[in-house]
C-alpha cells in the first residue's frame, strides 16, 4: 500500500509538491517509485533554470526504463539534491524525504490549489490500476 | 534443402497438425492480389562445389587481392596471427546472439569488456563502448555527441581527415542543424592550418582532426587540445590506422575528450572495405551520453563477478526518438577479432609491429625522395603513411606499375582530389618485406626514365 | 535448490573459472613472433619527435603467450548459447542456421584480402557479386534500387527515412517540406524506429494498433488528414506475427496524404518468395541480412542492413552505385540527388558475399520452403502453447508469435522469470517485453532451423515451467539454476558503472 501522506500537493504525474513559504519541494511519489523499480540514475536541472508546470525538468532511470519528471508547478530553481548523483536509491527509500529532488521558488503561490489532495491522488491511482 | 530440419514429410505431418492441407493455407492471411504466383527469378540452386567454383571464379578477378600493395587511406593490409580468425570460427562465438541474456553470455559480454579495457588502454581515455559500425560512422556519431554534450551547433573540422569520413558526418549532419565547417591544411607542413585554428570560437562545440592524417601526418594534438579547450569546445580525434597507438602518444594523453579510430588494423581482413569496426572512447564525464553498447562489471546473489550490458537507458530500445544513437546491432565478431590480437600481440607486439611499419615507411619514403623528379611535399612527421609528388600523372604511374609491374603503388589523390594530379598516398605495413619496398622503387623509377 | 524433473537439456554448461585476460598477464610473456627488421633503422627522434610519441610502454596492456590466449578465449566460449547448440525462439530476431559454406566463401582470398580503394578494374569480381546481390534482392524485395552500404537494419533505416526526406524535398521544394516533419510510427514499433526518424529531422506520431494487433486505418487516416506527414514506418507482419491485411489500403491512404511508406524489412522471413513489399506498395524497405539471409549474429554483429526503394527514389541512394557497362562493372560516383554516403567504402561486403552464397544455395524454391517452415514452425509452436498461456490475439500468426505471461502472473511469476528458467531446459529464452503494447509480452520466431523434435521439446519445457508457475513458483523466480552465474544485480551495475578493468582491481572471479 503506498504511502501519501496528507500534507503534500500531488499531481497526476505522479509527483509531489511540500510548501515552505514561497518555495515548493518536488519528488516522485512511493507509488512512482515502486512502479519504477529500483533507481540507478536521477538527471536534474541546474539551479536557475525556469519551468512553467506540466514542463518536464528531468529524467529518472531504472535499469530498463526511463520517465520524464513533470514539474507540477511554475518555478525557478534554487536547490538541486546533489545527493542524487551518488544516491539514487533514496528516490526508491525515502521518496518525501531525502529523495526531494528540486526546490524552487514559486512563480505563482497559488497554483498548487489546482493540485490533488492526497485523498485524491489515492483515489487517482486507484482508478488508474482499474 | 538441406538447411531444413524437418522434412516434406514430416511438415505434412505438421500441417495436419495445425489444421492445415497444405503450405499454401499458411498464407491465407496474405490477401491473393498481393501473393507471387510465380518463382522468384534468383539463381538456381547450386551445390557447394558449384557455388565455391563460381566464387573462385568471380574472386580470381581481384587482381589486386593477389599482388604485394601501397595501399592504405583508411584500410590496412596488416599480418593477422592464424589463432584470430581460428577462435572467431568458434561456433559459440559467431553464432551467438548479442548478449541481452547474460546468464547465458557471459564469453561474449568478458570478451566485449576485454574490448573496451584495450580500447580505453590504447587512447588514453576512460570509458570505451562495445563498438562501432567502423570508423567513419563512429566520428559522425562523435559529432553528434559533441552536440549533445555541449548544446552547441558549430563544428570546424581539419580537411586532413578522410574525405570518406567527412562526406559520412555531412550525411548524418544534415538535418540536425550541425554546422560542419572544414578548415585549410597547411601545404607546407600537411597539418590543420593555423587559420583553420582561428575559426574556433565560443560557438564551437567541437574541433575535429584526423592523427595521423589522410596525408600521413602526425598533428600537434596537445596544442590543437589547448586551443579546442580555450573556446570550451570538446577535442574529437579520428584515427584510422590503429596501429599508429602502439607508436603515438594517445590522444587522452594529448587531451583529447573523444577519440573514435578505425580498428580494422587489428587482425581484420580487408575484405573490400567490411565489414569493419568503430572503436568509441571518451571521459568519465561523458559515459551517459556515449552512443552504442556498453558492457559492465555485475555479481549475482552469490557474488559471483558476471559481465552485463548497462546503461542501456542510452538506447533506442528504451529512449526510442531520444536515444544517444539508433544504432542496434554493432560489429561484435569483429570486435572480438580485434580484441583476440590485441592480447596476442600484447604489450610487446603492438608496439614491436607499430615500430616496423615506421621504420619501413621511413626508407620507403627516403629512397622514393631520392628518385629524379619525385618529392614528398609535407613536412610534417609521419607514421606509415605519406604522399608522394610524382613528375607524371599518378593515376596512369600507378596504372602502369599495377599492369606492367604487379604493384599496387598506392593511392592516387586525384581519386578525391581534382588539383593534385601527381600525388599519391603510400602506406607501408610490417607485410611489405624490403624486396617489395625496393621494388616499388625501382618499379617508379623505371617507368618515369 | 529444487532440480526439475524429466526434461532434457540440450545444453549442459561447463564450469571454468577464466578470469580476465589482464589478471591472467605475466610481464615478458609473449603471444606473437614478427620477421626481424629488414631495413636499416632510422633514429626515432628522425621519424617522429619524442613530445609526439609514445611514452608509457603501453602499460597494463597484457603480456600472455599463445597458449593463454587460446584457452581464454576457448573457455569463455563455453559460457555461450549459441545457434549450433539448439535454438533460439527470438521474436523479430531470426535466428537461423550459419551455413559453415558461407563462411568459406568469404573466406576466399580474393574478397578477403582484396583492398576497397583497388582501382575497378583490378577490383572487377568484387564489383560483379555486389551487383548480383543487388539484383536479387531487387527481385526478392520487388523494388528497383538497392544499396548495400548500410552497415546494419538501424542503418539501413536511417538511409531509407533521409531518402523520403530527400524524396519530399525534391517534389515539394524545401520551403513546403519543411511543413511535413511528422513520421507516423505504429506503437508496436521496434525502438530503432523512432530513434532513426529523429536523425533524419523528423518527429514522431504515434499510431494506434487495434485490439485485434492491427493498425488502426482510422487513427491513420486522422493522422494523415493535418497534411504534415512525410511517412508512415511500418513493419510487416508486424511486431505481433500478423500481416498487416489491409496493407494497400495503408500505403494508398498515406500517398493520398502525399507521404511514403517505409517498411521496416525485419520480418521478411514470413514473405520471402511468398509476396513482396514492392507489390504491397511500399517505396522503401530496409533488409537484415544477418536476420532472414542467414549470416552470423556474432554476438551482436557484424549485421548490414541493405536499403531497397521504388525507380523513382533510386536517384536518392548512397553514392557510389555499382553500374554494369557490356562486361565491366563501375563505380558511378556521379549522383547529385544523392543522400550522400552513410558509410566510408561499399558497406560490409563479407556479409554480402555470404548472402549472395545463401541465395544461391536456397535457389527460388528453397527460398520459398524456407518461408513455408518458418512459417509452419511458429504455428505449430503456437498451437502447442496456447492450452497454458495467454495468446492475446486470434489472427494466424505469420513466422512469430506472441503469448502473455497474464496467467502465470496471478500467482507472481512474470514473463522475465519464465524466460530465466527456460534456460534451464536448455534453450535461449524468447525475445521478452517486446512489443511494448504487449504487457508482459513473449514474442517466439522458431525459424525454419529447427527440427520437429525440438520443437516439441520446447512447447514441452514451456509446458512444464507453466506448471512449475502454479505447482513450484519459487524454483521459476529462482531461475536460472543451472547456469555459472545467476541473475545479476543490473541495478547496482548501473549506478555505479565499471566500465573497464583496472589495475590493482580486485579479481573476484567465481
Amino acid at each position: 500500500m503506498a504511502n501519501v501522506p496528507d500534507d503534500l500537493h500531488y499531481s497526476k504525474d505522479h509527483e509531489w509538491v511540500r510548501v515552505e513559504g514561497d518555495i515548493g519541494v518536488i519528488g516522485i511519489t512511493d507509488h512512482a517509485q515502486n512502479s519504477l523499480g529500483d533507481v540507478v540514475y536521477v538527471e536534474l536541472p541546474k539551479v536557475g533554470d525556469s519551468f512553467s508546470a506540466h514542463e518536464p525538468f528531468g529524467s529518472v532511470e531504472s535499469v530498463k526504463a526511463v520517465s520524464e519528471i513533470f514539474s507540477p508547478v511554475g518555478g525557478k530553481v534554487t536547490e538541486v539534491n546533489e545527493a542524487l548523483q551518488d544516491e539514487p536509491e533514496r528516490v526508491n527509500t525515502d521518496p518525501y524525504g531525502e529523495g526531494w529532488m528540486i526546490r524552487v521558488r514559486l512563480t505563482n503561490p497559488g497554483e498548487v490549489d489546482s493540485l490533488l489532495s492526497a485523498a485524491e491522488y489515492e483515489d487517482f491511482t486507484k482508478a488508474e490500476a482499474e | 534443402m538441406r538447411y531444413i530440419p524437418n522434412s516434406p514429410e514430416e511438415r505434412a505431418e505438421m500441417l495436419k497438425t495445425v489444421g492445415l492441407d497444405s503450405a499454401e493455407q499458411l498464407f491465407d492471411s496474405i490477401p491473393a492480389d498481393l501473393l507471387l504466383r510465380r518463382p522468384l527469378e534468383t539463381p538456381a540452386a547450386i551445390s557447394e562445389m558449384e557455388l565455391l567454383s563460381g566464387f573462385e571464379e568471380m574472386a580470381a578477378r581481384n587482381r589486386a587481392a593477389r599482388r604485394p600493395s601501397f595501399l592504405g587511406a583508411g584500410a590496412y593490409s596488416h599480418y593477422s596471427p592464424t589463432v584470430v580468425d581460428h577462435l572467431i570460427q568458434r561456433s559459440e562465438f559467431f553464432t551467438a546472439y548479442t548478449p541481452y541474456q547474460p546468464e547465458i553470455s557471459q564469453g561474449t559480454l568478458q570478451a566485449i569488456f576485454e574490448f573496451q579495457t584495450l580500447v580505453c588502454q590504447l587512447t588514453g581515455m576512460d570509458v570505451a563502448n562495445a563498438s562501432m559500425y567502423d570508423g567513419s560512422t563512429a566520428l559522425a556519431e562523435a559529432v553528434l555527441m559533441a552536440e549533445r554534450v555541449t548544446r552547441r551547433k558549430k563544428v570546424i573540422t581539419s580537411s586532413a581527415v578522410h574525405p570518406e569520413y567527412l562526406e559520412v558526418v555531412d550525411t548524418y549532419v544534415q538535418h540536425y542543424g550541425i554546422d560542419f565547417h572544414r578548415v585549410e591544411t597547411d601545404e607546407q607542413t600537411g597539418l590543420i592550418s593555423a587559420a583553420g585554428l582561428n575559426a574556433l570560437d565560443d560557438q564551437t562545440a567541437a574541433l575535429v582532426v584526423q592523427s595521423p592524417n589522410f596525408f600521413g601526418c602526425v598533428e600537434d594534438l596537445g596544442k590543437l587540445a589547448e586551443r579546442a579547450h580555450a573556446v570550451g569546445a570538446l577535442l574529437i580525434v579520428a584515427v584510422t590506422e590503429a596501429i599508429s597507438f602502439g607508436f603515438l602518444r594517445s590522444p587522452g594523453a594529448c587531451g583529447a575528450d573523444i577519440v573514435v579510430a578505425e580498428g580494422q588494423s587489428f587482425g581484420v581482413p580487408l575484405s573490400f572495405g567490411g565489414p569493419l569496426v568503430g572503436l568509441f572512447a571518451t571521459r568519465d564525464k561523458y559515459a551517459r551520453q556515449i552512443p552504442g553498447r556498453l558492457v559492465g562489471e555485475a555479481y549475482d546473489k552469490q557474488g559471483r563477478r558476471g559481465f552485463v550490458l548497462t546503461l542501456a537507458t542510452r538506447e533506442q530500445h528504451i529512449r526510442r526518438e531520444k536515444a544517444t544513437s539508433n544504432i542496434c546491432t554493432n560489429e561484435g565478431l569483429i570486435a572480438l577479432a580485434a580484441t583476440i590480437y590485441m592480447e596476442t600481440m600484447g604489450r610487446s607486439g603492438l608496439q614491436e609491429v607499430a615500430a616496423q611499419c615506421a621504420q619501413k615507411a621511413a626508407y620507403a619514403a627516403r629512397r622514393i625522395s631520392e628518385l629524379p623528379g619525385f618529392s614528398l611535399p609535407y613536412a610534417a612527421p609521419r607514421f606509415n603513411e605519406f604522399v608522394v609528388r610524382a613528375p607524371v600523372e599518378a593515376k596512369d604511374l600507378l596504372a602502369r606499375l599495377g599492369s606492367e609491374k604487379n604493384i599496387t603503388g598506392g593511392l592516387a589523390l586525384s581519386r578525391y582530389y581534382d588539383d593534385r594530379p601527381g600525388d599519391f598516398l603510400v602506406c607501408v605495413t610490417e607485410t611489405n618485406p624490403r624486396a617489395e619496398i625496393d621494388a616499388l622503387v625501382e618499379g617508379l623509377r623505371d617507368l618515369t626514365a | 535448490m529444487t532440480q526439475s524433473t524429466n526434461i532434457t537439456k540440450a545444453a549442459p554448461h561447463v564450469t571454468q573459472n577464466e578470469a580476465l585476460i589482464f589478471e591472467r598477464s605475466q610481464a615478458g610473456r609473449k603471444g606473437y613472433r614478427l620477421p626481424p627488421l629488414d631495413v636499416e633503422e632510422t633514429p626515432l627522434d628522425e621519424i617522429v619527435p619524442a613530445a609526439l610519441r609514445r611514452d608509457d610502454d603501453l602499460e597494463g596492456v597484457p603480456e600472455v603467450s599463445e597458449v593463454d590466449v587460446v584457452r581464454h578465449f576457448t573457455r569463455i566460449s563455453t559460457w555461450n548459447y549459441s545457434i549450433d547448440l539448439g535454438m533460439y525462439p527470438l521474436g523479430s530476431c531470426t535466428m537461423k542456421y550459419n551455413s559453415r559454406l558461407n563462411e568459406k566463401a568469404a573466406r576466399i582470398a580474393g574478397f578477403a584480402n582484396l583492398h576497397p580503394l583497388a582501382p575497378e578494374e583490378d577490383a572487377q569480381g568484387a564489383l560483379q557479386l555486389i551487383y548480383e546481390l543487388e539484383q536479387a534482392l531487387s527481385e526478392i524485395t520487388g523494388l528497383a534500387g538497392v544499396s548495400l552500404q548500410p552497415a546494419a537494419g538501424a542503418h539501413g533505416e536511417m538511409t531509407g527515412i533521409m531518402i523520403i526526406r530527400a524524396f519530399i524535398d525534391a517534389r515539394d521544394g524545401e520551403g513546403a517540406s519543411a511543413n511535413r516533419r511528422v513520421m507516423l510510427i505504429p506503437d508496436s514499433a521496434h525502438g530503432t524506429n523512432p530513434a532513426s526518424a529523429n536523425l533524419a529531422g523528423f518527429t514522431v506520431r504515434t499510431i494506434r494498433s487495434t485490439v485485434e494487433g492491427f493498425t488502426d486505418l482510422e487513427h491513420l487516416r486522422e493522422l494523415c488528414a493535418h497534411g504534415d506527414v512525410a511517412g508512415l514506418m511500418l513493419t510487416n507482419p508486424n511486431t505481433l506475427g500478423l500481416f498487416e491485411k489491409n496493407i494497400k489500403e495503408i500505403c494508398q491512404i498515406v500517398h493520398e496524404a502525399g507521404g511514403l511508406v517505409y517498411m521496416d524489412g525485419a520480418n521478411m522471413n514470413a514473405l520471402v518468395g511468398v509476396a513482396r513489399p514492392g507489390d504491397m506498395g511500399v517505396d522503401v524497405i530496409h533488409l537484415n541480412l544477418h536476420k532472414t539471409f542467414s549470416t552470423p549474429h556474432g554476438g551482436g554483429g557484424p549485421g548490414c542492413g541493405p536499403c531497397c526503394c521504388t525507380k523513382e527514389l533510386e536517384p536518392f541512394l548512397p553514392v557510389p552505385r555499382v553500374v554494369r557497362d557490356n562486361d565491366a562493372y563501375r563505380l558511378d560516383f556521379d549522383r547529385p540527388q544523392s543522400i550522400g554516403r552513410v558509410k566510408a567504402f561499399f558497406g560490409n561486403f563479407g556479409m554480402m558475399v555470404r548472402a549472395l552464397a545463401y541465395i544461391q544455395t536456397h535457389g527460388p524454391d528453397g527460398l520459398r520452403e524456407a518461408t513455408e517452415a518458418a512459417v509452419l514452425n511458429a504455428r505449430y509452436v503456437a498451437a502447442g502453447l496456447v492450452s497454458d498461456f495467454d495468446k492475446p490475439f486470434d489472427a494466424q500468426p505469420m513466422h512469430e508469435v506472441v503469448f502473455t505471461d497474464k496467467r502465470q502472473s496471478r500467482k507472481g511469476v512474470h514473463t522475465l522469470d519464465i524466460a530465466k528458467r527456460l534456460i534451464d531446459y536448455g534453450f535461449h529464452p524468447m525475445t521478452i517485453y517486446f512489443p511494448l503494447i504487449v504487457q508482459g509480452a513473449m514474442l517466439i520466431e522458431p525459424t525454419e532451423s529447427v527440427g520437429r523434435q525440438e520443437l516439441d521439446q520446447f512447447v514441452s519445457a514451456m509446458r512444464s515451467i507453466a506448471r512449475e508457475a502454479l505447482e513450484d513458483p519459487e524454483t521459476v523466480l529462482g531461475a536460472p539454476h543451472s547456469t555459472r552465474i545467476g541473475r545479476l544485480d543490473e541495478a547496482a551495475a548501473a549506478r555505479k558503472p565499471v566500465l573497464r578493468w583496472k589495475p590493482k582491481q580486485a579479481a573476484s572471479a567465481a
